[in-house]
């Protein structure tokens, strides 16, 4: 069994942001983390495989520093990774990465008993489209926002956490799962995986490597075959402070009802 | 020397960063108000592979070398000099005398549950009447019937004591060679005769357990013999030079710690309309503080870098904890008086890292030996 766990390197945005003068975000100078939801991701593979001694393969896309974001996951204790980089991916969206990384995935190979875990969404982006549109792409039955996971034999039952409540599915291998930090708390990496991280196997994918792929094409992969153009991005307003209204009584509904009103909302 | 640090090095520094961030640091003030052991911590610290860091994986130990082992102390001395002593003595004064003295049985049978952390190691030179002048050992060993030793004696000032299983002690086997008459032991905690004394209220590191040992005809079988009869005295003062870097480290992140506080406090705090960072005497304090923790870092890392290398290092070791110790002692002083009357209140972590810096002059070798063992390396005689 295969647990292949597709991650990000995120800007940490606990740091200071910085901003291009044409608006894209300055990644080069802004300090970087593996995306949040995604260490959830690799903590549920950890676990199953903890539980069945599955293989776990961390793939991303991402510039060659990306290196160092897969070492530490493999400190953590996944088996081997795959970066995927060339400068044909440079400027994809969620559409194109998804093309690109379910190429990368159909490279390892997705069998029978194998899962693939995504986080929810990244924090740069926050779109949550990555995940769903790879398993779109690679034909892979797909459950989103999982907050909880129990595998028995070929079917997984994920409690699925909603707006307004839990959802339970079960559903059979090979399928993809998104997960969120509802789910697990990660794990440090220990300092034997730490030294255990550089000798790991390690492979790099570029352009060469998956273009006999039917989902890669020039086309469909890098900017211009981005279908999202993004033509600006600013630092939202902060929004003001909230009113309170206090009383059961008539006169203050009646101001409710007048605000709300006035504001369209009824 | 190269002071560059490995991919690995970086990569195992900022793990024990977020680990003393997220699980050491929250506890810190609360372990020391209650002089109460972490153990819950040290049980973390063990599944992350913090209690064998520099030991080969043959043996349980996480494959790492020593300087690792070093950055783990300082980073955990950061936010917890408590901790930090723990792992420590565990691994310095413990696990490193039987890796490095013992026979290939007593290492496979006593490193893989140290090691893993499953047991935690502890270290018996010290006794009422030999502390500095550790050959004046009245613990005596003496040999029955059956070439078993029987102990009896107390040792005294224990680390981790009172949650250690396993002891490397030192007995007198034979009082008319002196030194030479000092052997060492390997010592369970469950051996009959075997019990710990009374536990020691102390100024700083109160999280750790610090007690006495009793030995009451404790009998101790003949294969727990660490090297050989009457080499004691030089297991134990080998072990005190590796421990040293240890301690080293230990005052390190005290020090480097406070200085931590210390910038984000005066940058928030205002008198005089100005926060306290804008005041040119705190500008100063700040640089020299800095500039004696960091020249202290290169002492401790060079230490390291030899022991790993297996180089002469003792005196390297030697300056390393005289001038960390000395200069943590100074530098968390200073941050208190930046503090001011808040500094001296324990809502703030200034007082207790000035505390616990305290103890890193005086154990595993007072500044005073430590200046002994340098002048001596001189020839200065």
């Amino acid at each position: 069994m295969k647990i292949i766990v597709c991650v990000k390197q995120v800007p940490d945005t606990s740091g200071k942001v910085a901003v291009n003068p044409d608006g894209t975000l300055n990644r080069a100078s802004m300090a970087t983390i593996t995306n949040p939801d995604d260490l959830n991701a690799v903590e549920a593979a950890l676990t199953l495989k903890e539980q069945t001694g599955a293989e776990v393969i961390v793939v991303s896309m991402g510039p060659p520093p990306a290196e160092g974001m897969l070492r530490e996951l493999l400190a953590r204790g996944c088996d081997r990774a795959v970066l995927v980089s060339g400068r044909e991916f440079g400027g994809s969206d969620t559409y194109a990465t998804s093309q690109i990384l379910a190429a990368a995935i159909n490279q390892i190979g997705v069998e029978k008993e194998d899962v693939v875990f995504c986080g929810r969404q990244a924090i740069d982006g926050d779109t949550a489209q990555v995940g769903p549109q790879i398993a779109e792409k690679l034909g892979l039955p797909q459950v989103s926002y999982a907050a909880e996971i129990v595998k028995d034999g070929d079917t997984l039952t994920i409690k699925r956490m909603l707006e307004d409540g839990y959802m339970t599915i079960k559903v059979k291998t090979p399928c993809l799962i998104t997960c969120i930090k509802e789910l697990n708390t990660p794990r440090y990496m220990s300092v034997g995986g730490v030294f255990e991280a550089y000798s790991k196997p390690y492979t790099v994918l570029d352009y060469n490597a998956l273009k006999d792929d039917p989902l890669i094409d020039k086309t469909t992969i890098g900017l211009s075959g981005s279908p999202t153009n993004i033509l600006t991005s600013f630092t939202p307003p902060l929004k003001g402070a909230g009113m309170m209204l206090e009383g059961a009584d008539r006169a203050t509904c009646e101001k409710l009802a007048g605000i709300m009103a006035a504001k369209h909302m009824i | 020397m190269d002071f560059h640090l490995t991919k690995e090095q970086e990569m195992v520094r900022k793990m024990y960063r977020e680990f003393a961030e997220n699980e050491v640091k929250p506890l810190a003030q609360e372990i020391d108000e209650e002089e109460r052991f972490p153990q819950e911590t040290v049980e973390k610290m063990a599944k992350l592979g913090m209690m064998g860091i520099y030991f080969p994986k043959e043996y349980g130990g996480a494959g790492g070398d020593v300087l690792s082992y070093v950055m783990c102390v300082e980073e955990l001395a950061k936010v917890c000099g408590t901790t930090a002593v723990i792992v420590s003595a565990h691994t310095s004064l413990c696990c490193a005398p039987i890796f490095e003295h013992g026979t290939e049985e007593q290492k496979k049978k006593y490193l893989p549950d140290l090691l893993s952390g499953r047991k935690i190691g502890a270290f018996g030179l010290t006794e009422p009447g030999a502390g500095t002048d550790a050959s004046g050992q009245q613990t005596m060993a003496v040999k029955n019937e059956n070439g078993d030793y029987v102990l009896n004696g107390t040792k005294c000032f224990i680390t981790n004591g009172t949650v250690a299983d396993t002891f490397v002690i030192f007995a007198m086997t034979d009082k008319s060679q002196g030194n030479h008459g000092i052997s060492a032991f390997i010592v369970e905690r469950s051996f009959p005769g075997f019990s710990v004394g009374k536990h020691e209220k102390k100024m700083g590191i109160r999280g750790s357990s610090t007690c006495d040992l009793i030995f009451e005809d404790c009998v101790v079988p003949k294969e727990n013999l660490l090297g050989k009869e009457g080499k004691g005295f030089k297991i134990a003062m080998m072990t005190l030079d590796g421990g040293r870097i240890g301690i080293a480290a230990q005052a390190l992140g005290l020090g480097e710690g406070a200085i931590i506080e210390a910038i984000k406090y005066t940058k928030e705090r205002v008198q005089f309309k100005r926060r306290l960072s804008q005041f040119q005497n705190t500008q100063f304090q700040l640089a020299d503080m800095h500039t004696r923790m960091q020249a202290a870092q290169y002492l401790v890392y060079a230490a390291a870098m030899k022991k790993q290398n297996h180089e002469p290092y003792s005196m390297d070791a030697a300056m390393a904890k005289l001038f960390a110790a000395e200069s943590a002692s100074d530098v968390t002083r200073r941050a208190v008086q930046l503090f001011g009357g808040y500094g001296y209140t324990r809502e703030y972590p200034v007082e207790r890292m000035m505390r616990d810096a305290k103890i890193t002059e005086i154990y595993e070798g007072t500044s005073e030996v430590q200046r002994m063992v340098i002048s001596s390396n001189l020839g200065v005689k």
